[in-house]
């Protein structure tokens, strides 16, 4: 009998070692004449622990981690004996407190097999949505999506049902479904652990989203950045396409869905829905004016559903397990699950998954482990480039849309960059103001020049120059931003800027 | 990046590559994509045929080649360096490894050492932000990296470290 070792392909424990591990085993199984079968899993999504080596023994799947190639001489010799005694043993993996503690819905099968086989995916309810969805009226879809509450995950958290409704009911020969894979917060990696991870369920969540509002063509905009993200796809594109879940006759229904994956080039304003749009169209990404909406007038001038990675994925569970199922979780007006992503400075980095509602400190407290240098925390940027820096005192917002909005804060695509005491708001200030012009598509002038002027400002109060005057000054440039911008990059890059101030006055002379 | 374009001069493998995406719509971007993949850049004396192969002005496309910070109009070094700049990173001490690689390398971001060897490019985030710092090498990630990993990173792309 041989032996299943698992151990993921994913881009983080690959850039940790793992693929030097998987040689190592492969060589020393091959040295002891050990038959072994190794399977290159998507990842768990506990990065603090990859590369995580996980085998299946007496019916369960414990793990070892983090493995390095010189590992794995003494692993081999520890699991002819007692395995437990191994120094980087962890237990059974589905009993680590950091992944038991998470209530997984969307990342559900992240991480528990080959990303790529469909038998994988189909014996743990894949396909499960579709199906049902093959059953129903588009109507009927679409209903479902509205009374599940879902919101879109890309950040601005709009009723996914009411932007389902729109295209359904808007007349059109073609219509499109756009997945923004754009991913481009830092501190965000859920839309890539996703697609390396469990792909097909993207894939499932744009098929059904086609049957609802009547698309037959989908693109995913992949960012550049993820090369191993866009191999992942579009080779499951291909099998999904060899087993007819896309193509002309999808299941045998007689409908139709083809889907394609196209690659940014680098320009962070390209995940803005709009700008997305105009380059799929082959321009460079500039922000459209709303209206019309991209429901309305979108991709070449047709109605188009454009979602967030995790807005797709969770129509799937939507309806494989029905509205209610859905919003049983969550509070308020945030239903369903967050997906938060522990990033930066800290300890015990990853994916965390959770109904909405938990304060922040309890995550960061129970999942983070504190912070990777030791140190004390200062701060946490949440929700990407665009958001808050929080102090301690604003930890106990319970994470949810509307609790966060009311303390000038964002969840965002819930990243969150954990910052030690070293750490100095006045450059992290002057970084929003940076990056803003850098990235800035250039079309509002508060946005392409008031960024650099921001800098300019943080330069003089960094050094020491009137003070109170640029302080002054840099806050009316702030106002100059969030009225005069078109899009939320001009309109949120005061954000960061201002919570840094407000909290950390300290930092600013 | 290949060197060799299976016999073909630059002019047609532009002509082929161009071909290929006239038809696809919104193809511009996969075509650029597709002609730096091929020759490493897109030579400027391009512009042209792309134009009119897709139907465009040639504003448009030299408006799309500069919009986006991926396409490069001059060849870059045989290896790719890119260190991460963003807020994760930055936690993480990115900014000291960002100086670190300006000083060993001798060059600034857009520059490429003399022997041709590495292009040092910045980049926002690669989506490892819970290991960071983040460098990306060609098509390779590389996690936790410090001064001193990113000394044995950079000797390997060096000509001595590549014949070993
Ligand atoms: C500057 C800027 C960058 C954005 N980047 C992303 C992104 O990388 N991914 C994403 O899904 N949404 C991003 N958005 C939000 C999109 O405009 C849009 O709201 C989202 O794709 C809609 O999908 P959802 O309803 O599923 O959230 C960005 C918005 C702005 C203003
Ligand atoms: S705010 Fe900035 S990024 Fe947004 S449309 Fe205006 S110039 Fe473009």
């Amino acid at each position: 009998m041989s032996l299943r070792i698992y151990l993921p392909g994913d881009t983080t424990a690959v850039a940790l070692g793992a693929d030097e591990v998987a040689a190592a085993l492969l060589e020393q199984a091959s040295k002891r004449s050990l038959s072994i079968e190794l399977v290159r899993n998507g990842s768990r999504g506990m990065f603090y622990l990859e590369p995580l080596l996980e085998m299946e023994h007496q019916g369960q799947r414990i793990a070892f981690g983090p493995v390095s190639a010189g590992d794995i001489p003494g692993l081999l010799d520890a699991l002819a004996g007692d395995a437990a005694q191994h120094a980087l043993y962890l237990g059974a993996t589905e009993d680590i407190p950091w992944l038991k503690g998470q209530q997984r819905l969307t990342f559900a099968r992240a991480g528990l097999g080959d990303p790529l086989s469909l038998a994988h995916y189909r014996s743990l309810d894949g396909f499960a949505g579709l199906e049902k969805s093959l059953q129903l009226t588009p109507q009927a879809i679409v209903t479902e999506v509205t009374e599940s509450g879902l919101r879109g995950r890309g950040g601005a958290a709009f009723p996914a049902g009411i932007k389902w409704q729109t295209v359904l009911d808007t007349p059109a020969s073609q219509k499109f479904i756009v997945c923004n894979a754009d991913e481009g917060d830092s501190g965000a990696f859920a839309d890539r652990l996703l697609m390396e991870a469990d792909p097909y369920q993207l894939i499932e969540g744009m098929i059904l989203a086609g049957l609802a509002v009547g698309a037959t063509r989908g693109y995913i905009y992949l960012r550049s950045e993820y090369p191993k993200a866009l191999d992942t796809l579009n080779a499951a594109i291909a099998i999904a396409q060899e087993h007819a879940y896309l193509g002309d006759n999808i299941c045998g229904s007689g409908k139709s869905f083809h889907l394609a994956v196209r690659v940014g080039a680098g320009a962070y304003i390209c995940g803005e829905e709009t700008a997305l749009l105009d380059s799929l169209e082959g321009k460079r990404g500039m922000v459209r004016v709303k209206p019309p909406l991209p429901a309305i007038e979108g991709l070449f001038g047709q109605p188009t559903l454009v979602h967030n990675v995790l807005t797709l994925a969770a129509a799937t569970t939507v309806l494989a397990k029905g509205a209610a199922f859905y919003q049983d979780f969550g509070v308020g007006r945030s239903r369903g699950t967050l997906t938060l992503q522990l990033a930066g400075n800290i300890r015990c980095g990853g994916l965390v998954e959770l109904p909405y509602g938990t304060s922040l400190r309890q995550v960061i407290e129970e999942f983070g482990g504190g912070s990777y240098s030791g140190r004390p925390i200062r701060a946490i940027q949440a929700g990407g480039p665009l958001g808050a820096y929080l102090p301690h005192s604003m930890w106990d917002t319970p994470l949810d849309y509307e609790a966060f909005a009311a303390m000038g804060a964002m969840l965002g695509h819930g990243g969150m960059v954990v910052f030690d005491d070293t750490v100095d708001m006045s450059t992290q200030a002057r970084f929003a103001m940076e990056f803003c012009a850098v990235e800035s598509c250039g079309k509002c002038t508060p946005c392409r020049i008031g960024s650099t002027r921001g800098v300019e400002v943080i330069d003089r109060i960094i050094a020491r120059q009137e003070p109170a005057a640029n302080r002054e000054l840099l806050l009316d440039l702030c106002d100059t931003l969030e009225q005069g911008s078109l899009c939320a990059m001009g309109g949120l890059t005061p954000m960061p800027v201002r919570s840094a101030l407000h909290h950390f006055p300290e930092d600013f002379g | 990046m290949t060197r060799e374009w299976g016999g073909l001069s630059i002019q047609q493998v532009i002509a082929k590559r161009v071909q290929e995406y006239r038809d696809v719509s919104g193809g511009l971007l996969p075509l650029l994509h597709a002609i730096q993949g091929d020759i490493g850049y897109i030579p400027p004396a391009s512009v042209a045929a792309i134009a009119s192969g897709l139907n465009l002005s040639r504003a448009e496309v030299h408006g799309v080649i500069s919009f986006y910070h991926d396409f490069r109009s001059a060849p870059a070094g045989r290896h790719v360096l890119q260190i991460c700049r963003a807020e994760a990173c930055q936690s993480m001490g990115s900014r000291e490894l960002e100086a670190h690689a300006r000083n060993t390398l001798g060059i600034d971001y857009g520059g490429t050492t003399a022997d041709g060897a590495i292009s040092l490019e910045p980049v926002y985030c690669l989506g490892n932000c819970a290991c960071s710092p983040s460098v990306r090498i060609d098509d390779s990630i590389h996690a936790r990296v410090d001064a001193a990993a990113l000394d044995v990173l950079i000797a390997s792309l060096t000509d001595a470290g590549e014949s070993k």
